[in-house]
């Protein structure tokens, strides 16, 4: 079995600051796992810390059943692909991928049928007598992956190695991947801070802030129904659109006008007033005029002036902003930098836009003000503090990372709130 | 930390090694031209007399009969003049190198590095000839010149490299913003350029303060003698009693400053040594 | 070619040609005034003789056993001191490297070397090794007697070691340069595909290096073959163990016999290119920009 363990490990540098935190996660044997989240947040060093490239500073690691907190990277009987691939400038594609096998005393024989073959799966064969600078960038990267290959590891790690690819390149190599991973049935753990990757090819994602696994589960989970603000605003594109409410007994004053709250959310009704924060995605608003009668007792209506209105063909994007539609939480303020929206000023003064996706029958037109309506059975609403959603644990299916502990806590380790004390960072 | 304190004492045996060894042949020096004249053949590694007889006795007699007031103020004369003028001649044409294009760039810097390889010895004899025929022989400028000759080489290299790294267009923004084409040339070149003309400045330094061969071929007396090669003929106190005090403590005047001088600037020396070189 | 592009040409030559002209008078017109001189036959102390004489200095040198003598020793000094460089700056270039503590202090002192005169560390070495002053021959192991310069293999192993001492620097920082071009990430790689230290270093690091050994041991080679000072400090030359320098220098400054000296000079000049050309053709040795073809 060559399940992946990692139990409450810790990651602190020598000036004390801790890059990972108690991050525990079941790995089952043959899945595809994603680590995604903001750059800084920890997931390369516990990639990292996986590969034995970095040490354990607290907490256990296992392999298959090995503890291998103390081995290092060689004997653990894992392959890696690194971003920049890494591959030797002064060996051939041939020699490339032959090395770990060479270092393993493999026989030669043995060693030309495995290169071959992992060349004839991607599509390397011509490349082999070649050296690294006369490859493409696609080429590289295959050859990085080949050489993970041959070595048939109990885990493949994976660390952003579809980030030095231009877009159209990404998105092949993306299938390519997955194709590889499905047929040979290996542990993989694939680190990106593309959310459109985490999304389209983990069996199960782990979302990562600061050190502290926020939320792990199918990409679906994680789409519909985040643990906090951060995944919410985090996984989807274009993001979830948030602003803020006011919650008293089972409905909500928000910006859109007041609105049902829905089912399974722990209000704590009657407790009075409370402020809350509303998150809805740009497909969950829709034309008014094209809403059917029986999605209209679900939808509430709004006017809205259209900033700006982008075809897609297949559907529109269009931008609109609401008076009192700023949310002020660094729970989002972390996604926004990680996102740019820093950068813009726009996106700084004033109110906050917003994003719908329009169905392309909409008859809709920049500057004009419209009638918009939203699915309010698709809100999410979370506590501005903490940041969790207030409809409590999602249902999982029971399996996958950390699902043994779903039973007392909630999947993975995730925690909304921001650890007590913020390291420096 | 995973560290162990194996790690941290082999990497501290490794590097104590290479500090010793760096250091054991400046020390035994400075040991010697501290030992009386009585004890200078003892033996020992550390002085079991300490005097300073050997630096008075190298000062005595005034700027005309000591052996080595003379050979140091040649030296440094020497070796600043060379400096300066290597550094203006080499700036020059590695301004023109590093910034314009003309034909004859490359040969010039292939010849450069030839002339870097170039065996001194060869032009020896030829200069020994020259230098008698026009009067240079035993005189500053004698030394001056072939120094300039195989110091530019070395400069012209380094202000290359140096010069590469500075965004030029930095003078198109300033003229731009408002300055003359000289005054962004002051403001804005000059500092930038600064550090690389003052390493190819000490690297030039250095050369000439060490030069040897020149230095016992072209001169013959205290009028243009150098410190290496007034080190070479010392004599002792009479002719019966060996050098050694008295050259050590020669040895360790010109020495000292220099290795001050090294250790204060070691980042930039590095860098000059190194540029070019291998870069990527 | 527009008026701006010549005056961008002219403007290049007029700024190189100081320089320009500094090297080449001191270096172009000696080096061909030397070659005239070793057809003759010209002894400053007996100036009324002389005249042209072919290529008799240089069949008298050739036919010399003190030239081969001293090409030998110059080849021997250069081969055992360059080796014994690579392999110490190869060391001291990875403890600056990689070291996890001390890498400035390290720095520092390797650059002292650099600083001494050479004939100051000559001095010092010689000085050590006398048997009559030097700590040398207090050491245990070593024969309290031993007389080092009285013979002609310790004299050179003596001035071998204070050859390496002073270049070995030089040797590090150029090796050093060269290690950091190496992306940092292909050890991680090494580590992971089952290589360790030793594997790492023969397999990545070695073959990576390849290009600054070689412009490494390119220079010092030349630098070596012209050894001087060193030799001139501690023996002057004798118990055979000149230099072909040494030799040219005696013949040219001491006995002021220009024509058998230049002779000597022009084989030494023709010796360096011998070298310089086998490295690059030979050995592929390139610098940056490819300026040695």
């Amino acid at each position: 079995m060559s399940e992946i363990v990692l139990d409450e490990v810790t990651k602190r540098f020598p000036d004390g600051t801790e890059a990972v935190k108690k991050m525990s996660l079941d790995i089952p044997d043959g899945d595809f796992v994603i680590l995604v989240g903001p750059s800084g947040c920890g997931k390369s060093t516990a990639l990292r810390m996986i590969a034995g490239l970095e040490d354990v500073t607290e907490g256990e690691l296992k392999i298959g059943d090995r503890v291998v907190n103390d081995l290092a990277p060689k004997d653990r009987d894992i392959a890696m692909v690194f971003q920049n691939y890494a591959l030797y400038p002064h060996m051939t594609v041939r020699e490339n991928m032959a090395f770990p096998l060479k270092l393993a005393h493999v026989d030669g024989a043995e060693i030309e049928k495995k290169v071959n073959e992992a060349a004839k799966t991607l599509d390397l064969t011509e490349h082999l007598d070649r050296k690294p600078r006369a490859l493409s960038g696609g080429q590289r990267q295959r050859v990085a992956m080949g050489r993970a290959i041959v070595r048939d590891p109990q885990a493949f790690l994976m660390d952003e190695p579809l980030s030095n690819l231009d877009a159209k390149l990404r998105v092949q190599m993306r299938t390519e991947v997955a194709r590889i991973q499905a047929r040979l049935g290996t542990t993989t753990v694939y680190v990106t801070h593309d959310q459109t990757e985490a999304m389209t090819l983990g069996d199960w994602v782990a979302v990562m802030r600061a050190g502290v696994v926020q939320q792990v589960g199918r990409p679906t989970e994680l789409y519909n129904h985040p643990t906090n603000l951060f995944v919410a605003g985090f996984i989807g594109s274009p993001a979830m659109n948030f602003a803020p409410g006011t919650l008293s007994g089972s409905k909500v004053k928000t910006p859109f006008g007041e609105l049902p709250v829905p089912d399974g959310v722990k209000a704590g009704a009657g407790e009075g007033e409370r402020d809350v924060i509303v998150g809805i995605r740009p497909e969950h608003f829709e034309y008014a005029q094209l809403v059917d009668s029986e999605a209209r007792e679900h939808g509430a209506t709004f006017k809205a002036k259209l900033d700006l209105v982008e075809s897609l063909g297949a559907e529109y994007y269009t931008y609109f902003h609401l008076e009192g539609t700023r949310v002020d939480s660094e729970h989002l303020s972390e996604v926004a930098a990680d996102a740019g929206l820093g950068e813009i000023p726009s996106a700084k003064a004033g109110d906050v836009s917003m994003v719908a996706r329009l169905d392309e029958m909409s008859e809709i037109e920049e500057g004009q003000e419209v009638e918009l309506s939203l699915d309010t059975r698709r809100i999410h609403m979370f506590d501005p503090e903490s940041g969790d959603n207030l409809a409590g644990t999602p249902s999982g299916d029971g399996a996958g990372p950390g699902a043994a502990k779903a039973a007392e806590k909630p999947v993975g380790r995730s925690s909304g709130e921001a650890p007590a004390e913020e390291s420096s960072s | 930390m995973r560290r162990g304190i194996r790690e941290y004492s082999l990497w501290a045996i490794g590097e104590l090694l290479i500090v010793a060894g760096a250091l054991i042949p400046v020390l035994w020096i400075i040991s010697l031209s501290l030992k009386t004249p009585a004890t200078v053949a003892d033996q020992s590694f550390i002085p079991q007399e300490w005097s300073l007889e050997n630096y008075e006795t190298l000062f005595e007699g005034g700027i005309d009969d000591s052996p080595f007031i003379k050979p140091l103020i040649n030296s440094i004369g020497i070796a600043l003049i060379t400096t300066v003028i290597s550094i203006v001649l080499a700036a020059l044409a590695a301004y023109a190198i590093a910034r314009l294009d003309f034909p004859g760039k490359t040969l010039i810097l292939a010849g450069t590095l030839a002339i870097a390889i170039f065996p001194q010895i060869s032009t020896v004899g030829p200069l020994f000839d020259m230098w008698r025929t026009l009067g240079l022989y035993d005189t500053w400028p004698g030394l001056i010149i072939p120094y300039l000759t195989f110091s530019l080489p070395l400069a012209i290299y380094v202000l290359v490299a140096f010069f590469r790294e500075i965004p030029w267009d930095l003078e198109q923004a300033a003229e731009v913003d408002g300055a003359t084409p000289f005054q962004a040339f002051r403001k804005v070149i000059v500092p930038l350029a600064a550090p690389g003309v003052f390493t190819a400045a000490i690297l030039v330094f250095i050369f000439a303060w060490n030069d040897f061969l020149f230095a016992i071929s072209l001169t013959s007396s205290d009028a243009s003698r150098t410190v290496p090669a007034a080190l070479a003929f010392f004599t002792g106190e009479s002719q019966f009693t060996e050098p050694t005090g008295s050259t050590a403590a020669a040895a360790v005047i010109v020495t000292i400053p220099i290795i001050v001088f090294v250790l204060l600037f070691q980042r930039q020396i590095v860098s000059g040594l190194t540029s070019g070189a291998v870069k990527e | 070619m527009t008026s701006r592009t010549r005056s961008e040409r002219r403007l290049g030559w007029m700024l190189c040609a100081p320089a320009v002209i500094a090297m080449l008078l001191v270096t172009a017109y000696p080096i061909a005034y030397a070659v005239v001189l070793s057809f003759q036959d010209l002894d400053l102390r007996f100036p009324e003789e002389g005249g042209f004489v072919g290529f008799d200095n240089y069949a008298s040198v050739l036919s010399s056993s003190l030239w081969w003598t001293d090409l030998f020793n110059t080849l021997f000094i250069t081969v055992i001191s360059v080796s014994v460089e690579l392999v110490l700056g190869m060391a001291i270039a990875l403890v600056m490297y990689r070291a996890i503590f001390g890498r400035a202090v390290v720095r520092a002192a390797v650059l002292i070397p650099y600083g001494v005169i050479t004939v100051v560390a000559a001095l010092s070495w010689q000085f050590a090794f006398d048997p009559a002053t030097g700590f040398v021959n207090n050491l245990p192991l070593i024969d309290d007697d031993k007389a080092w310069f009285g013979e002609r293999f310790s004299s050179l192993a003596v001035i071998i070691m204070a050859e390496v001492w002073k270049t070995t620097p030089f040797m590090a920082l150029l090796l050093l340069a060269g290690l950091t071009t190496i992306d940092e990430g292909l050890y991680e790689a090494a580590k992971v595909d089952g290589a360790n230290a030793v594997q790492r270093f023969f397999r990545i690091t070695l073959p990576l290096m390849k290009p600054a050994i070689l412009v490494a041991l390119l220079f010092r080679t030349l630098d070596g073959f012209r050894v001087f000072d060193t030799i001139f400090i501690m023996t002057r030359g004798a118990q055979d163990t000149e230099s072909v320098s040494i030799l040219g220098y005696n013949q040219l400054i001491s006995r002021l016999n220009l024509g058998l000296g230049s002779a000597v000079s022009v084989l030494i000049f023709i010796c360096v290119l011998l070298i310089a050309f086998i490295f690059i053709r030979g050995f592929g040795a390139r610098t940056q920009d490819g300026r040695v073809a």
